[in-house]
């Protein structure tokens, strides 16, 4: 039996070890992936990003809690938890430290965490997390929790690979034109200001909340009398307006309502065929990523090494424009 | 594509000191290891969970409580129960010497004690996972 056949029947050492296959990219893994890939796109994945030390791991740790020992009514979900930290871009070492602040999961087995190096990429998740990703989906956990490296503003990439992203905020961490700027919190569907304990929360969720504002006036509730609404009259349950959350996550407060959101939202990405819609988004990327790599590495095979070092010394000394490189390693495309 | 050696380093039992554990966990970082880090008193089973959840090469316990004897063996069993008995075992932290041979036969691969280089471990850890691996 393959690793494969021993994933789907539930089996955490294959998976753990098919994991590790498809983070190192081997042929085995990608063997894997071709027969799982048929058992996705059931899960439900949530990303939660924001800056370092917000309270990421904290707030998964709590959600994951949650999703495990539901309110009456609501079946317990099996979670798996992906968290990507920085490796050195100097070693290509990593200190991946998020299990530290998860210990409550401990010994649950519906539980699965993965701690990732983010092995150079620079968008908040490493190379192969959509894969590893894809495995858990095929390994039957109903919740896939995906938690970036601490993000600065432009580590997006979370958005296109989860259903639901969570950005988790904490007092002091800026001003209003913070708020406003382009980058992570436009990608959130809720807004988790963590900490809640702490001096400053109000002005930080009266900031996010103006920046939700200012970013989708059209589908603030109309008020006023003068100005019709500009678009057609928007269905209440066509939009998706943030929540804004007060947690402590450390503590637990405000866990349940952060869980409610994640439900309501993939209730609301079903609805409105948002789901099947991003589905395809992020299938589309994956693809032009893959397509990309490989195109890369085909035309790195038919160029000399010596042909290849000849033209980037004529590049240094300037006899060559970076156009004209191109044009001589891979020839420019006609107009 | 390089094939990264994946550390786990533990400290189970109850005392509270962790800054032999966080220095190990930055040398393997530094000689480019991805390294999990997992805190303060963890539980053997803790430890074995997390070591098979991350699919490791290695797992380094630090121990500084005197309770190495029964921690280890524990940590151990449990890991060969899960089918990870090709996991490589270091232990770090106060270890009596009488003790090192039985720990050493119960397959710990080394006993590190207070003052050895860093970067021997790194280079030792490296090449013992390597020839496991071939």
């Amino acid at each position: 039996m393959d690793l494969a056949d021993s994933v789907l029947q539930g089996e955490r050492l294959a998976l753990a070890r098919l994991i590790t296959q498809v983070e190192n990219q081997t042929t085995a893994g990608r063997r894997a992936l071709d027969r799982l890939f048929p058992h996705t796109g059931k899960a439900h994945l949530v990303g939660v990003t924001g800056s370092p030390g917000a309270g990421k791991s904290s707030l998964v740790n709590k959600l994951a809690l949650a999703f495990r020992h539901p309110a009456t009514g609501e079946p317990p979900r099996r979670v798996a938890i992906v968290a990507v930290d920085p490796s050195s871009p100097f070693t290509g070492g990593a200190v991946l430290g998020d299990r530290v602040r998860m210990r409550d999961l401990a010994g649950d087995p519906g539980i699965f965490i993965r701690s990732m190096a983010s092995r150079g990429a620079l968008g908040g998740l490493s190379a192969s997390t959509a894969a590893v990703v894809q495995v858990l989906d095929a390994a039957g956990f109903d919740l896939v929790l995906i938690e970036t490296v601490g993000a600065g503003q432009s580590e997006v990439d979370i958005a296109r690979l989860a259903h639901t992203t969570i950005v988790v905020e904490a007092p002091g961490m800026g001003d209003d034109i913070q708020a406003i700027k382009a980058g992570i919190l436009e990608i959130a569907d809720i807004l988790v200001v963590n900490k809640a304990d702490k001096t400053g929360v109000e002005h930080t969720e009266r900031a996010l909340r103006a920046m939700l504002e200012l970013a989708r006036p059209e589908k603030m509730p109309y008020t006023g009398s003068q100005h019709p609404p500009q678009h057609e009259e928007l269905d209440e349950n066509e939009w998706w307006m943030p929540p804004v959350l007060r947690v402590i996550a450390t503590e637990g407060a405000g866990i349940r309502e952060v869980a409610q959101a994640i439900r309501d939202h993939g209730e609301f990405l079903r609805h409105t065929g948002l789901w099947v819609q991003r589905d395809r988004e992020r299938l589309e990327s994956e693809l032009q990523t893959l397509i990309r790599s490989v195109l890369m590495y085909r035309w790195r095979r038919g160029v000399s090494e010596d042909l290849y070092q000849d033209v980037l010394t004529r590049l240094v000394e300037r006899s060559l424009s970076p156009y004209q490189a191109v044009d001589e390693l891979v020839g420019m495309p006609v107009e | 594509m390089d094939r990264k050696i994946r550390v786990l380093i533990a400290k189970p039992g109850l005392d509270g000191h962790d800054r032999g554990a966080k220095v190990i966990t930055r040398a393997l970082r530094d000689a480019g290891m991805e390294v999990i880090y997992t805190g303060l008193r963890q539980t053997p089973e803790m430890i074995a969970e997390a070591a098979l959840q991350e699919d490791v090469d290695a797992v380094g316990l630090s121990i500084l409580s005197g309770a190495h004897m029964a921690l280890v063996p524990r940590v151990m069993e449990l890991l060969r129960a899960n089918g990870q008995e090709d996991v490589l075992v270091f232990v770090g932290g106060i270890i009596p010497e009488e003790d090192v041979p039985p720990l050493l036969e119960m397959g710990v691969h080394a006993v590190y004690g207070p003052g050895t280089p860093t970067g021997a471990v790194a280079e030792d850890i490296q090449k013992s996972v390597a020839a496991r691996a071939a």
